[in-house]
């Protein structure tokens, strides 16, 4: 277990060291999520209200989630160039952990969502968005947004080490990243929505770690009951579920 | 353990219901070198990344360093080292970064793999492009810093996958030399090839694979031996003498006489006692020579007549 630990710390090097080695896709990385913010935050936000409050304030949670959700594709296509690269036969004759190079990934992901984060709140606040019940509760918000980050790492890795073509990985991502999001609460509160979208809506994983968020952050738009629970329970459950598969996946590659 | 660093027994893998592997058997004595030896397609690499842990397999037995691959892979990643044939380091990290990388993903401490990298850099002539990354570096530059990363906790058995495949003759000839001076060292190597001459080169013992099996086994002597006996070629000057010499030689042994090249071949057991009588002969008949001498069949010729075709030094195995 600790050289299983010690391993995947090394494999987070390593990836982190890629994006040092590469400065110029620092700047792809933030870009989208300054984008997010200044076009939703602008855009949508000065030109609707969602129950007379301001719908700035309403939306950049849901951003801020949105972000990580995109998030995926990154991790997905990295995973994917990874294995189909020599590297891996010489990881994996190696005495190295299997979860080695999955558990580097999904740790260097996780430390790029937390600079991410770091920028969307900058932009956010610069767009005139606020939290209003204490830096510990935004902390805790922020907190609960990476859990999600976390989660859905794994569920990048998994996806990135089944489809067997880098392009394909890019591709497939955003048609299952976007109904994700319009089908949730980040734009629109469900109960505007029809009946049976609204119900998808506030199933949605996404929607839960919205609401927590808004309830965290004091946003508007917060009135679920379980959220924080729900935020927990969604990633610890795609958690228990992807990552063993994505492990098991490469075991088996190459059969 | 035994001294035997490679033993398989009757190793099946098939792919889609096609046999890639179809009771395949190998055993190499520690610290020698085993050339697999075989055409694209024949199961080479499918046998080395079932020795190397990488692949699963459907039936047989399989030890490698004294640990059984099936059982305990973990042992066995341990013990050996692949270098395949196609580069097997981070194109995205400087040379020094790889080295130092696979030296803590072995386990090493932070210090002993930064120490373990330089010296493997030193040793494999690439301190001078130690801080570039590893696609800026040349075939050879590649393969290079390939082996040193396989050398990095001195392996007991290494797998060399085709490892001068489209290298130039002056990089072969530095892998070639490191083969040797790792196997002075007491490492056990198995290696595939396309190249006749190379296994010739290297291997101590030789397995002609195809179609997924072993189908000859030997040293290259044994191996060119098996196909036949040594043959006597003369070439003589003048073409309307080939029916005398044709006659003269065939006191000797059975004669076949190319007449466009004025070349005759007699297959001879004794090899100087056939070169002796034949110089006597032709002198004696006053006949004109050429050429005279005893050849031995190549490697390309012994491949040719155990598997039926020739081996295809073209594209690498697909797998």
């Amino acid at each position: 277990m600790t050289t299983a630990l010690a391993d995947g710390w090394v494999m987070t090097g390593r990836y982190l060291r890629h994006v040092v080695r590469e400065p110029e896709q620092i700047i792809l990385y933030f870009s989208l999520p300054i984008m997010f913010v200044l076009v939703f935050g602008y855009v949508f936000g000065s030109g609707m209200a969602v129950g007379g409050d301001s719908y700035r304030e309403y939306l950049l949670p849901g951003v801020f989630v949105m972000t990580q959700l995109y998030g995926l594709g990154a991790t997905a296509t990295a995973i994917s160039l990874d294995i189909n690269r020599g590297v891996v036969d010489r990881f994996r004759s190696m005495p190295t952990a299997r979860s080695a190079l999955m558990v580097g990934r999904s740790t260097a992901d996780l430390t790029r969502a937390v600079l991410e984060m770091l920028v969307l709140v900058i932009c956010g606040l610069l767009v005139g968005w606020q939290w209003h019940r204490g830096a510990g509760a935004a902390l805790a918000a922020i907190g609960l947004i990476l859990l999600l980050r976390l989660a859905l790492t794994w569920v990048g890795i998994y996806l990135g080490s089944v489809v067997p073509n880098p392009d394909t990985v890019s591709l497939i991502v955003f048609p299952l990243a976007f109904p994700l999001t319009a089908l949730s609460n980040v734009f629109v509160p469900p109960e505007a929505m029809p009946a049976w979208l609204g119900a998808i809506a506030e199933w949605n994983p996404i929607s839960a770690t919205v609401s927590a968020a808004r309830e965290l952050f004091g946003n508007p738009g917060a009135h679920s009951e379980h959220a924080i629970a729900l935020a927990v329970a969604w990633p610890v459950l795609l958690l228990v579920i992807f990552a063993p598969l994505a492990v098991r996946r490469y075991r088996k590659l190459g059969r | 353990m035994t001294d035997i660093a490679i033993a398989a027994e009757g190793l099946r893998k098939t792919y889609r219901g096609v046999a890639a592997l179809d009771g395949f058997r190998l055993s190499v004595p520690a610290g020698s070198v085993c050339g697999l030896l075989g055409p694209n397609g024949a199961g080479k690499t499918t046998a080395v990344r079932i020795l190397a842990t990488l692949l699963s397999f459907d039936a047989g037995r399989v030890t490698v360093a004294g640990a059984d691959v099936a059982r305990q892979p973990e042992q066995v990643r341990e013990r050996i080292a692949l270098t395949g044939q196609y580069s097997a380091v981070d194109g995205s990290l400087t040379g020094r970064q790889n080295l130092v990388l696979f030296g803590r993903l072995h386990h090493l401490g932070r210090r002993a793999a930064q120490a373990r990298a330089d010296e493997l850099l030193e040793q494999f002539d690439l301190t001078g492009a130690a801080h570039r990354s590893a696609t800026e570096y040349s075939g050879g530059m590649q393969r290079r810093l390939d082996l040193a990363a396989s050398l990095i906790r001195s392996p007991r058995v290494l797998f060399l996958d085709e490892p001068t495949t489209g290298l130039d003759p002056r990089s072969r000839n530095q892998v070639w030399d490191t083969v040797r001076k790792l196997v002075a060292d007491g490492t056990t190597v198995l290696l595939t090839t396309q190249y006749l001459d190379e296994a010739d080169q290297l291997a101590d013992r030789i397995s002609v694979v195809d179609t997924g099996r072993v189908v000859a086994e030997g040293t290259p002597d044994e191996l060119k031996a098996a196909i036949g006996a040594d043959r006597l070629e003369v070439v003589i000057r003048e073409h309307d003498r080939l029916t005398d010499a044709a006659a003269l030689l065939g006191r000797i042994g059975s004669v076949d006489v190319d007449a466009d090249t004025r070349r005759l071949r007699v297959a001879v057991t004794d090899r100087v006692a056939a070169l002796v009588e034949a110089a006597r002969i032709l002198r004696d008949a006053a006949i004109t020579v050429d050429d005279l001498g005893i050849r031995r069949p190549t490697l390309d010729e012994a491949f040719l007549s155990l598997t039926g075709h020739r081996p295809s030094a073209s594209a690498p195995e697909e797998n």
